[in-house]
């Protein structure tokens, strides 16, 4: 039963950290400042919570998993927010 | 385990580093500024896998903190970016 929750642990992990990369790649080759917001924002938020969702099963008690989840609700949302308040910047930029 | 958390929070660690070539290129602010947000969000993972790997769990206190600051952060950049002066010659120059 540990090999196998380790084993999702692994997997999941691996995923998150594959989509941190495609992050950075996006936010270095994408060609305008809209599309790198794109690549960032989504990419980097889906990352996270595969990392969390891999560490969920290792943190052993409720309180601790119920507080990993809600850090990540958080970065959640304010990363909305800011991909929002950005974008609006980055607009306002191209129009100067 | 630890070993593999600890491999895994370096590599994302070496992707946040890459990530800050676009505050060196730019070319707008808002650019530069992604690349802070992308240091937030990563940071925050960094800080959860390496407090499963020591089991110091008060780092995901710390990485509670580091989200609520990289949201700040942005809300401070939007309220000061359109109106400096920067901004404007360096549309100026683009165009």
């Amino acid at each position: 039963m540990t090999y196998l929750v380790n084993a999702f642990t692994i997997v999941i992990l691996c995923a998150g950290a594959f989509f941190f990369l495609a992050g950075t790649v996006g936010l270095l080759r994408f060609p305008d400042s809209l599309t790198r917001l794109h690549a960032l924002t989504k990419v980097d938020n889906l990352g996270l919570g595969l990392i969390v969702l891999g560490l969920l099963p290792q943190v052993g008690g409720l309180l601790a998993g119920l507080k990993l989840i809600l850090v990540w609700l958080l970065v959640q949302v304010s990363s909305a927010m800011a991909a929002q308040l950005i974008a609006r910047v980055a607009r306002a930029e191209r129009r100067l | 385990m630890t070993d593999f958390y600890l491999i895994v929070a370096t590599f994302v660690l070496t992707m946040l580093a890459l990530g800050l070539l676009r505050v060196v290129r730019g070319p707008g602010t808002a650019d530069r500024m992604m690349a802070a947000q992308l240091l937030g969000s990563g940071g925050v993972a960094i800080l959860l896998l390496s407090a499963v790997a020591t089991g110091a769990y008060a780092i995901v206190d710390i990485a509670l903190l580091l989200a609520l600051l990289a949201a700040f952060a942005a809300v401070a950049f939007v309220r000061d970016a359109p109106a400096t002066a920067a901004d404007i010659t360096e549309a100026t120059d683009r165009s």
